[in-house]
């Protein structure tokens, strides 16, 4: 779990002088699952690229087990891609394309003792292994259909199937959930995430979705700008961002303005609140964030801080509410109603305060005066992916 | 006043109608004439036809037409496959200054491209003449051929100039239509460039190329002005050699022949239109 395979060292790219990845440094593990994170543009696909060899940098490195790969071409990586809308071979059926890779491929003839004659691979060996990647993707019989005669759901499996086969060290996954419907979605994340412990290769996975991103992954590294502005564990990420991107990008979070006073104790609305915070200068201004979940209701004469509930929405398991606090607008996730127009208190817990230094995202996120418009942005997953693609093409 | 209007209408379409077919079905009409009339029907006869393949000036056309289409269709097909390709994989920002340059040629008169490619012929021979001159003289172990002269060769280069821009205007739709992660995915199979055009691009394209290639053999057994001004006085096209036969007395040969070349033509372009519809129709369902 521990041994690295891929480095990425001082990476930049630029199209047309026009500066895509900053300075891109990671280090990938083997066997681990690892997801690139950003809004569309952020540089999640052209990473990915590079690493598939699809892309050249402009500068920096591509280590594979310490080899410098950059001008390694695609054919001769031991990485495979599973792409955006799956790009399977319309031509041939589902067989052909999960045996299109071990039909190029050429090995040196066992028979042959100087081991330099090249030999294809023979076609009782592709048959078998086509077979058995046939029943890991649970699509027995389907053989001879051809890729347009399959759903979303089928086509997605048989890509997965068709870049495994090859036995490549590194899986490369971009946006390849995007195209599904939300059930099949969810259903597809067990599977890959099934899949990866199977085979027990390294998947390196590229999605805009946080959701998804939480569920399977065991690195994310999350990006915007072309620059990575996290690395971390899914809890890391979601517990402890770096700063105010992060904190709004994964999960919900309210981002106030706030004064470190000193260590452990951090103030907002001119009311000091214990934190577990420390490591900060003396009266330093920081980004204060809090988790909607984290949030306490209590009776207004108990609250640290009181304002009152201007929405409230009801979400199945909870209700979301939001409470304006002298101008700036909270969300908080309550199992409890509180009508529309009450005054109330609300508690938070030291666990539930987290302080981040200012950046330059400071003041852009984590105020929900413009609640509704934020939550259909967030739904739009086609629209994204629309954009995606037309960044590709220039 | 309804009435009026859609009987004027009627009117107007049937003339339309005949100044465009009447010509044609009465020249068709003809060529089975008994007689050498072309106003007179003395009875039905294949006459002309018979002695159509026994004149051997036509037939000689007849083959050089056919050896200059078929020639100049698949090298035409191979060059604009490959340049469709390069405009594919162009920014946007210069390919489509380019397709405007590779669109020019076909709204282009046909008698400018006529002349001005005879122009650039007998430029370049002039240049070739000195050059070969001086050459010979300098020493005498390669005597190069110092008198050129247009003929097949430059009528060659003329029709597949011409075809080019056919060939990469059905090309590239098919490859705009393409999944542009399939080359990708094929090299990333383990192909190298050039196999994954073999097994992934071609077969994606191939439609495209086979209607370029049916339009491009349409348009250079038609062609006459073209031909005209770069086959030079020794090879002479079957469209040429209809216009010579007219300069004398008008003979129902030339009905039959004509018939012929309508009736090649029509298949032709039918050929390519059915294909185009199938195809859209394919590509629907698929949607």
């Amino acid at each position: 779990m521990s041994k690295e395979l891929i480095r990425l060292r001082d990476l930049c790219m630029a199209y047309d002088n026009e500066p895509v990845l900053n300075n891109i440094n990671l280090y990938i593990n083997d066997k681990e699952f690892l997801t690139l994170l950003g809004p569309s543009g952020c540089g999640k696909t052209t990473t990915l690229r590079i690493i598939g060899g699809f892309v050249t940098p402009t500068s920096g490195d591509v280590l594979f087990d310490g080899v410098r790969i950059n001008d390694v071409p695609p054919y001769r990586r031991q990485i495979n891609t599973v792409f955006q809308k799956y790009a399977l071979f319309p031509h041939l059926n589902v067989f052909e394309n999960i045996a299109f890779g071990l039909r190029m491929q050429r090995r040196p003839d066992p028979s042959d003792p100087t081991g330099k004659k090249q030999v294809k691979i023979p076609e009782e060996e592709i048959r078998e292994r086509v077979m058995e990647m046939l029943e890991v993707i649970n699509l027995k019989g389907f053989e001879h259909r051809k890729p347009d005669a399959l759903s979303g759901g089928q086509q997605q499996r048989v890509a997965i199937a068709r870049a495994l086969v090859n036995r490549p060290k590194v899986l490369l996954l971009d946006e390849p959930l995007g195209a599904l419907d939300l059930k099949l979605r969810k259903d597809m994340q067990i599977e890959l995430k099934r899949i990866q412990q199977q085979v027990g290769i390294t998947f390196i996975y590229v999605t805009h979705d946080q959701e998804e991103a939480l569920t399977m992954s065991d690195t994310i590294v999350v990006m915007d700008k072309g620059s990575i502005q996290q690395i971390g564990t899914p809890e890391d990420i979601y517990n402890e961002p770096k700063n105010a991107f992060v904190a709004d990008f994964i999960g919900e979070s309210n981002i106030i303005d706030g004064v470190m006073v000193r260590d452990r104790v951090v103030k907002m609305y001119g009311r000091e609140f214990p934190c577990l915070d420390g490591g900060f200068a003396e009266n330093e201004p920081v980004d204060v964030v809090i988790r909607p979940e984290d949030i306490d209701i209590v009776p207004v004469e108990q609250g640290q801080l009181t304002g009152t509930v201007t929405n409230v929405t009801f979400k199945g398991m909870q209700y979301d509410i939001i409470v304006d606090f002298r101008g700036f607008k909270w969300l908080i996730q309550t199992t409890d109603h509180s009508p529309v127009g009450a005054r109330i208190g609300i508690k938070i817990d030291p666990d539930g305060i987290h302080v981040m230094k200012k950046s330059s995202y400071s003041g852009m996120f984590g105020d929900y005066s413009s609640f509704s418009e934020e939550y259909d942005e967030l739904d739009d997953a086609s629209l994204a992916l629309d954009e995606e693609e037309s960044e590709d093409e220039e | 006043m309804k009435k009026n209007t859609s009987l004027l209408n009627r009117i107007f379409m049937a003339l339309v109608f005949v100044f465009l077919y009447a010509p044609i079905i009465l020249l068709i009409i003809f060529s089975f004439n008994a007689g050498s009339s072309n106003t007179v029907w003395k009875g039905f006869s294949l006459a002309w036809y018979t002695k159509l393949f026994h004149n051997r000036i036509i037939m000689q056309s007849v083959y050089t037409t056919l050896l200059v289409s078929l020639l100049a269709t698949v090298a035409a097909t191979v060059a604009g496959t490959f340049a469709a390709i390069g405009f594919y994989a162009m920014r946007r920002r210069v390919r489509e200054p380019l397709m405007t340059v590779n669109n020019i040629p076909m709204m282009n008169a046909d008698i400018v491209t006529g002349v001005s490619l005879c122009l650039f012929f007998v430029a370049l021979f002039n240049g070739w003449h000195n050059f070969a001159v001086w050459f010979n003289n300098a020493q005498r172990t390669f005597i190069l051929v110092e008198n050129l002269h247009m003929g097949f060769g430059t009528l060659l280069i003329a029709h597949i100039v011409f075809n080019i821009p056919y060939v990469i205007l059905s090309v590239g739709p098919k490859l705009r239509q393409m999944d542009k992660n399939l080359v990708d995915a094929a090299m990333d199979l383990g192909c190298t460039w050039m196999q994954a055009f073999w097994k992934v691009i071609l077969p994606e394209i191939k439609p495209g190329i086979v209607s370029g290639a049916l339009t491009a053999f349409t348009m250079s057994i038609d062609d006459f002005v073209i031909s005209y001004f770069t086959a030079g006085s020794s090879s002479s096209t079957l469209a040429m050699t209809i216009y010579g036969m007219t300069k004398k007395r008008v003979s129902p040969e030339i009905n039959a022949i004509s018939t012929l070349l309508f009736v090649t033509v029509l298949a032709l372009l039918a050929i390519v239109n059915i294909r185009e519809a199938r195809q859209e129709r394919r590509a629907l369902q698929r949607v």
